[in-house]
């Protein structure tokens, strides 16, 4: 389980993030959406310290994680990246087995290979994929890899960083249901960020909507069309006219 | 009075700013270096980079050694001619491309190849997430991109210098012997006679602190770079000229230390 209690950051006098509390129960799927620039992406950042938070707590599994955890919190994570975020320098392989060539989880060679062409095959890649360079991919084989990568070491947590930006709508749908499917089969923990409606609609057991640094609201995917919460109803209809600015 | 306080304090703000980078860079070198003496290590990363760094770097050094031993063989020898000196063109071109020229150059031709390289590779890194990618995957970007890159440039870049100092004296007796009308058996005797072991190391200890500056600067400004490909351009701008820049510097202060006595 993952808690986040009264997080709290600022970039000099922009208050991205103004006390947010949301709680995500193990192997539930919490899709956190908002409009671009409302800080959902710096909130992901804080989770995994890759941008320290000014104030508030964060516990996975009741245990406060401070600087000492990370490490060990790290090792049972994975995450797919908006861009991908593949290393540009090592064929697709090395990327997806990038975790079990190295440090602690360190596997043979060749039983990362083995690993790697396994998880490529799950996320739809054939095997002749493995020794291709990141840029010889278009960018929904990127996610792809991006994806098999995220998985690869079995984690507990997975976060999904706009996981259809830059996709057509029909590899947006494989890459939702790709999602929807590991997360269930892997029974994870995942948070997905986005403001892609079909994303939400495929990948959530629960929606919070983040706005002006808190969450607005937060409830099961099925009373997501029924809430009556107007930041909601605005934002799952892209209406102009609203309680959220259209120009901010 | 106002018009007078405004220069001064720009300047100021300047100074301030330098000498904040200054502390900035410290603490990323020292940080850079505990990180090279603590586990888990990237062999293959450290060989990527010594390939990178000293192997592709050959032609480009070895290149500006041999220009400059020639060129060095004709303005030693028209210098000498002034007062019937011209015999000390061999030990001369020596001393110079070990102690100074070597070195210097060499350096400045690896800060241009290698440090822009390593901040645009870097700096791209950064902005396409594949720092943050690397600190999901439990991988330290200090551990596996600067310190393989500190090891690497600093064992590498000595020898270049050895080997640009050694194409530099050959480029000085191709020009003495073929154009200036010099013995070859002479020469070489001049040159070897003359030369000491400790202009050699003192030339070598120079590459090392060379290659650490120059990956230094690299990883440096690419880790801070900016957004974009504007900020990616700046970061490479600022890595070469930091490097030549210190480069320049750490070689006044290292010739004090070896030779001021």
């Amino acid at each position: 389980m993952i808690e986040l209690r009264d997080i709290r950051k600022s970039f000099g006098a922009n208050h991205v993030l103004r006390g947010v509390n949301l709680t995500v129960p193990a192997g539930e799927s919490m899709v956190i959406i908002g409009g671009s620039g409302t800080g959902k992406s710096v909130l992901l950042k804080c989770i995994l310290g890759l941008v320290p938070p000014d104030g508030g707590q964060i516990l996975i599994d009741g245990l406060y994680v401070e600087k000492s955890d990370r490490e060990a919190f790290l090792a049972r994570f994975g995450m797919l990246f908006q861009g991908g975020a593949l290393f540009d320098s090592l064929p697709v392989w090395q990327n997806v087995a990038f975790r079990l060539l190295r440090g602690h989880s360190r596997r043979p060679r060749a039983e990362a290979r083995e690993i790697a062409i396994e998880k490529l095959r799950r996320v739809g890649l054939k095997p002749e994929v493995a020794d291709l360079y990141p840029a010889e991919l278009s960018g929904g084989m990127q996610k792809r890899v991006g994806l098999a990568r995220a998985i690869a070491a079995e984690p507990e947590i997975i976060f999904f960083d706009e996981p259809t930006t830059g996709l057509d709508p029909i590899m947006a749908g494989v890459i939702n249901e790709l999602i929807r499917e590991i997360v269930s089969e892997m029974g994870a923990t995942a948070i997905t960020i986005t403001h892609d409606m079909s994303s939400v609609r495929a990948i959530a057991d629960r929606v919070a909507m983040l706005h002006e640094g808190i969450i607005q609201w937060t409830g099961p995917i099925e009373e997501l069309d029924t809430t009556p919460d107007p930041y909601v109803q605005q934002f799952i209809h892209g209406r102009a006219e609203g309680p959220i600015p259209a120009v901010r | 009075m106002t018009a007078l306080l405004t220069p001064l304090g720009m300047a100021g703000r300047m100074v301030l700013a330098a000498l904040a980078a200054i502390g900035r860079m410290a603490m990323f070198a020292a940080n850079g270096v505990v990180h090279i003496f603590r586990p888990p290590w990237y062999p293959g990363e450290f060989l990527n980079a010594l390939i990178q760094i000293g192997w592709l770097s050959l032609p480009v050094v070895g290149l500006t050694a041999l220009f400059t031993g020639g060129a060095l063989a004709l303005q030693i020898y028209a210098g000498g001619a002034r007062f019937s000196a011209e015999s000390v063109v061999p030990s001369i071109v020596a001393i110079g491309m070990v102690r100074e020229l070597g070195p210097v150059l060499g350096g400045l031709m690896v800060a241009a190849r290698v440090a822009s390289s390593i901040a645009a590779e870097i700096g791209t890194m950064k902005v396409t997430e594949q720092i943050d990618a690397l600190v999901t995957l439990s991988t330290h970007p200090m551990k596996y991109l600067t310190a393989p890159r500190l090891v690497a440039a600093t064992l590498a870049v000595p020898v270049l210098v050895a080997v640009g100092d050694s194409i530099g004296i050959l480029g000085g007796y191709l020009v003495g012997v073929n154009r200036l009308g010099f013995n070859p058996a002479t020469y070489l005797a001049n040159t070897r006679e003359f030369l000491e072991l400790s202009d050699v190391v003192s030339g070598l200890w120079k590459g090392a602190a060379f290659g650490f500056i120059v990956a230094l600067s690299g990883c440096f400004h690419g880790m801070n770079s900016g957004r974009g490909a504007q900020g990616v351009g700046r970061a490479t701008k600022s890595a070469v000229v930091a490097a030549s820049v210190m480069i320049l510097a750490a070689n006044y202060v290292l010739t004090e230390v070896f030779f001021s006595a």
